[in-house]
C-alpha cells in the first residue's frame, strides 16, 4: 500500500478509487457477515455464491462482498443485491443458483425469496421499503452493508476519512472542540456525559493526554459496539484521530472484549491499514500531528466498563474502580488526563465534523442529540440492531420497527440499560427515548440494550437474574455493593422459591436505597435499578409470589402448575405426544387430562398448544 | 490445585512475553495468549511471568484470578460457553445448561474427566438475535434447544474420537 504524505495525496488516492476499479453497471452482492447471520450459515451462502458466479462466468460483472452486520438479525442470512437494493432474507446455499440466474443475470425478482412483511403481508422486494429499515435513520450503521470491514478502500469510497482531512487542514483543534460541544453529542456508553465538555476538560489539564475507546461492551443483551467494530472499524479510528487532534493527544487505546474475536481481528487489520497508508503514526498526512492507537483485550469483567476500572485494567492490574474525587479527565490512565468514550460515541465524531454541529443537533430531542443504536431483542418479532433519532417512542421501536410481540402474546415490559437499567411498563410506551426521559421513569439509556418482555416473563425472576449477574460482577472492594447485592439476591431467590414473607418487598427497597447511595462506583449505585423498577411497576407480581404463593407468568417452578382447560381443549393430542413424562392422557377429540404427580413443569405442552388450553394456575 | 502433567514449552512462553516487549501493562494479554495454547494458565508460569515483567507474584495471581478469561486450573480441549445474557436467558438458556450438564455429567464450571469438555457460563457474546447461543472454542451455534444442543456437542465428540 502506498503511503500518503500529504493532503493532495489523499485527495488523489480517493479520486483514483472513484474513477478506476469499478466497472460500470457492476453488480454488488452484499452478504451480511455479522454474528447473527453467521450463526444461521451466512458463510455457506457466500461460498455458494462464489461458486455459482464462477460457474456462470460472471466474475467481471459481479462483486461479492462479505460485510459487517446489516442489523436485521432475525431474518439472517441476509443478501442484498445492489445497485437496485434487492433484499433477500433467510437465504440458504440452495437458493443461490436461482437468485444468480434470475436476479443477477436477468434482473428479475425471485418471487419466493422476496421479503414479505409479517404485519402488512405485503411483499417488499427492496431494502429501502422494508419497514424494519424504513423507519430507521441509519447515520452510523447505514454504510455497514456496503463496506468490507477489512478494506480501507471501501471506507474511503463511502466518504471515509473526509472528516479527518477537514479536521487536520481546515479546522484548528479548538474549532473541532467547539463543534463537538455545540453538536450536543453525549456519551453513548451509559453515562450520557457531554463529549465536548469531557474533551475540553481533559485539554485544560497538562500531561501526556490519552484518548481511549471503551469497547468492553458488557451489558448482556447489547451488541451495537460489536456491530460497529466488526463492520466499520475505520469509523471508530477516524473519530479517535480527530478527538486526539482536538485535545492534543498522541496515544490512544481501544479496550475491546476478548469475547469478540472478530471485532479484535477486524480492528487489528484496520489499524494496520491505517498505519500503512499514513493515517496513523508520525506526521499524519504531513500535518505535523503524531498519533497512534493500540489494542488492549479485556478479560471478561463487567466492572471494567467503568472508567477507572478500565484504566486500571489497561495498566495491567485487576480492574477495580477507585473513588473519583479526581476525575479521569484530570488523572486517568497512567495518572494523565484521559478522554474515554465508547465505540458508538467515537463513530459519531466523523459525522459531526462532516456535516457540521447544526446538522447533527437538528436530529433528536432538546437535550439528547443525534441518533442512538438499540439492540432490540427478547420477545419481539424483528430482533436486531435499530438506529433511530433520539426521542423516537418505545412504541415505534418495538411495534413498528420491531413488529410487535410474537405469538400474539401481550407486551409486559421493556428492559433498557442492561443490568443497571430498569423495566419500563406498558403505560410508558409512548415515551420518547432519550437520556433524560428514561431516567424520569427510573431506567437508564445504558449502552442501548432493549429487551422486550411479554406476559410469560416473570418480573421477579428478571430482577433476580440481573442481581445474580451483578453479584458475580461486583469487584468486591466496597461493602454496600458486595454485601448489599448478595442480600438482595438472597431475598429474591427465596421469593422465587416460594419462601417469600411479608416485609421482603420493604426490605428490598431499603437495601436498594442503601446500595444506591453508598456504593463506590457506578456498578453499585445502579445495581438496585432492576429491583426497584420492577417493585415500582410490578409490585402485584411480587405480592402474588409472597402472599398467594403464585407466579402469574409461570416461570418460578414451585409457584405454579399447569392445568388443561377442558372447555378450550380440542383433544388434538399434540401435548400428549410431546410430553416427555407421559403425564397427559385422553381420548382423541376429547378434553385431555394432566397428571400433576408426573408433571415436571417443563412447559413443552404450554408452548405446543395452539388453543391456549394449557393454562398456568 | 490439581497437579498437571502438561509440558510447558518455555521457548513459546518467552516468545509471547517478548512479543509484548516485556511490557507489564500487557500482563493480561500475555496470559490470554498462553491460555490459548494450554486452555488454561499453568501456575508454573506465574513466577516466570513475575520475574520477566518485573512485577510481584501476588499481582500476577491477582490479575489471573480477577478476570474470567483466565483459569489457573486445566480446562478441556473444547470449552463450551453457554451464553446467559439477558436475551438468551428469556429464551431459555437455563434449559441449555441443564441439558449439557446431564449429558456431560458435570456441573457448570467443571471439566469432564477425560479433559474433553469444560462447561462455563458466559455473560452475553453479542449474538442476542440468535439466542439461545453457545460457543465451542471459536465456533458459535445459535437457535438451540434442549436436544439440538446435544447434537452440536456430539459433533465435537465425533471429531475428537476420529
Amino acid at each position: 500500500m502506498e503511503k500518503l504524505e500529504n493532503r493532495e495525496d489523499l485527495v488523489r488516492y480517493i479520486n483514483s478509487l472513484k474513477s478506476g476499479g469499478k466497472k460500470k453497471n457492476k453488480k454488488l452482492v452484499s452478504v451480511c457477515g455479522g454474528p447473527g447471520c453467521a450463526v444461521y450459515g451466512a458463510e455457506k451462502v457466500e461460498a455458494a455464491l462464489v461458486d455459482e458466479i464462477a460457474a456462470q462466468g460472471l466474475q467481471d460483472e459481479v462483486e461479492i462482498k462479505t460485510t459487517g452486520c446489516h442489523g436485521f438479525c432475525e431474518k439472517g442470512p441476509i443478501l442484498v443485491i445492489h445497485p437496485e437494493g434487492i433484499f433477500y432474507p433467510q437465504t440458504k446455499a440452495e437458493h443461490v443458483p436461482e437468485i444468480v440466474e434470475k436476479t443477477i443475470k436477468n434482473g428479475e425478482l425471485v418471487d419466493k425469496r422476496v421479503f414479505k412483511d409479517p404485519a402488512s403481508k405485503k411483499k417488499t422486494p427492496y431494502e429501502k421499503d422494508v419497514p424494519f429499515y424504513k423507519l430507521q435513520k441509519r447515520i452510523i450503521t447505514g454504510n455497514n452493508g456496503l463496506i468490507n470491514p477489512r478494506s480501507i478502500d471501501d471506507y474511503f469510497a463511502c466518504g471515509g476519512y473526509k472528516a479527518l482531512e477537514k479536521a487536520l487542514f481546515d479546522l484548528d483543534p479548538d474549532t473541532i472542540l467547539n463543534e463537538v460541544k455545540t453538536s450536543g453529542l453525549r456519551g453513548r456508553g451509559g453515562g450520557g456525559f457531554p463529549a465536548g465538555i469531557k474533551w475540553a476538560t481533559a485539554k485544560r489539564h497538562e500531561g501526556s493526554r490519552y484518548v481511549i475507546c471503551n469497547a468492553d461492551e458488557g451489558d448482556p443483551g447489547a451488541f451495537m459496539d460489536r456491530m460497529i467494530l466488526e463492520g466499520n472499524p475505520h469509523s471508530v479510528i477516524e473519530g479517535m484521530i480527530i478527538g486526539a487532534y482536538a485535545i492534543g493527544s498522541h496515544e490512544g487505546y481501544v479496550y475491546v472484549r476478548y469475547e469478540y474475536p472478530l471485532a479484535v481481528k477486524n480492528l487489528t487489520e484496520a489499524l494496520k491499514a491505517a498505519h500503512e497508508i499514513g493515517l496513523l503514526g508520525d506526521n499524519i498526512l504531513g500535518s505535523g500531528f503524531n498519533f497512534d492507537i493500540h489494542i488492549s483485550r479485556g478479560g471478561g469483567a463487567f466492572v471494567c466498563g467503568e472508567s477507572t476500572a478500565l484504566m486500571a485494567s489497561l495498566e495491567g492490574k485487576p480492574g477495580r474502580p477507585r473513588a473519583k474525587y479526581v476525575h479521569t479527565v484530570e488523572k486517568g490512565f497512567r495518572q494523565n488526563p484521559t478522554v474515554l468514550n465508547n465505540v458508538e460515541t467515537w463513530a459519531n465524531v466523523p459525522v459531526i465534523i462532516n456535516n457540521g454541529a447544526d446538522m447533527f443537533s437538528a436530529i433528536g430531542t432538546e437535550k439528547s442529540k443525534g441518533t442512538k443504536i438499540f439492540s432490540l431483542v427478547g420477545k419481539v418479532m424483528n430482533t436486531g440492531l435499530v438506529e433511530v433519532p433520539m426521542g423516537t417512542t418505545l412504541r415505534t421501536i418495538i411495534f413498528d420497527i420491531g413488529g410487535g410481540i410474537p405469538k400474539k402474546k401481550k407486551f409486559k415490559a421493556v428492559q433498557t440499560g442492561g443490568p443497571s437499567g430498569g423495566c419500563i411498563p406498558e403505560q410508558f410506551l409512548d415515551l420518547g427515548v432519550d437520556f433524560d426521559e428514561l431516567a424520569k421513569v427510573g431506567s437508564i439509556m445504558g449502552s442501548g440494550g432493549m429487551i422486550v418482555m411479554d406476559e410469560d416473563t416473570c418480573m421477579v425472576d428478571v430482577a433476580r437474574y440481573f442481581v445474580d449477574f451483578l453479584k458475580d460482577e461486583s469487584c468486591g472492594q466496597c461493602n454496600p455493593c458486595r454485601e448489599g447485592i448478595k442480600q438482595m439476591l438472597h431475598i429474591l431467590t427465596e421469593i422465587c422459591a416460594g419462601n417469600g414473607k411479608e416485609g421482603d418487598i420493604e426490605l428490598l427497597e431499603e437495601l436498594g436505597a442503601m446500595v444506591q447511595k453508598f456504593s463506590l462506583c457506578g456498578l453499585g449505585t445502579s445495581a438496585p435499578n432492576p429491583v426497584l423498577t420492577t417493585i415500582l411497576y410490578f409490585r402485584n407480581e411480587y405480592e402474588a409470589h409472597i402472599r398467594d404463593k403464585k407466579c402469574p407468568a409461570g416461570i418460578c417452578k414451585p409457584l405454579f402448575h399447569y392445568e388443561i382447560d377442558a372447555d378450550a381443549c380440542t383433544g388434538c393430542g399434540v401435548c400428549a405426544r410431546k410430553c416427555p413424562q407421559e403425564a397427559i392422557t385422553g381420548e382423541k377429540k376429547k378434553p385431555h387430562e394432566l397428571d400433576q404427580s408426573k408433571c415436571i413443569k417443563c412447559g413443552i405442552c404450554y408452548d405446543a398448544c395452539k388453543f391456549n388450553a394449557v393454562v398456568i394456575k | 490445585m490439581e497437579n498437571t502433567a502438561v509440558n510447558i514449552d518455555w521457548d513459546k512462553i518467552d516468545n509471547i512475553i517478548e512479543s509484548y516487549n516485556r511490557d507489564r501493562e500487557s500482563l493480561l494479554m500475555i496470559m490470554q495468549d498462553i491460555s490459548d495454547i494450554y486452555n488454561y494458565l499453568p501456575p508454573e508460569t506465574v513466577p516466570v511471568l513475575a520475574r520477566k515483567l518485573g512485577v510481584r507474584e501476588s499481582l500476577v495471581y491477582s490479575v489471573a484470578s480477577f478476570y474470567k478469561t483466565i483459569s489457573l486450573e486445566p480446562r478441556g480441549k473444547y470449552i463450551i460457553h453457554v451464553c446467559t445474557g439477558t436475551a438468551c436467558h428469556v429464551r431459555g438458556a437455563e434449559k441449555i445448561t441443564q441439558s449439557l450438564e446431564s449429558d456431560l455429567g458435570i456441573n457448570e464450571g467443571q471439566t469432564t474427566e477425560d479433559k474433553m469438555f469444560t462447561l462455563e457460563a458466559v455473560r452475553c457474546i453479542g449474538c442476542c438475535a440468535s439466542g439461545p447461543v453457545i460457543t465451542v472454542n471459536q465456533d458459535t451455534h445459535g437457535g438451540l434447544d434442549r436436544s439440538s444442543v446435544l447434537e452440536v456437542v456430539n459433533e465435537y465428540k465425533r471429531s475428537a474420537s476420529s
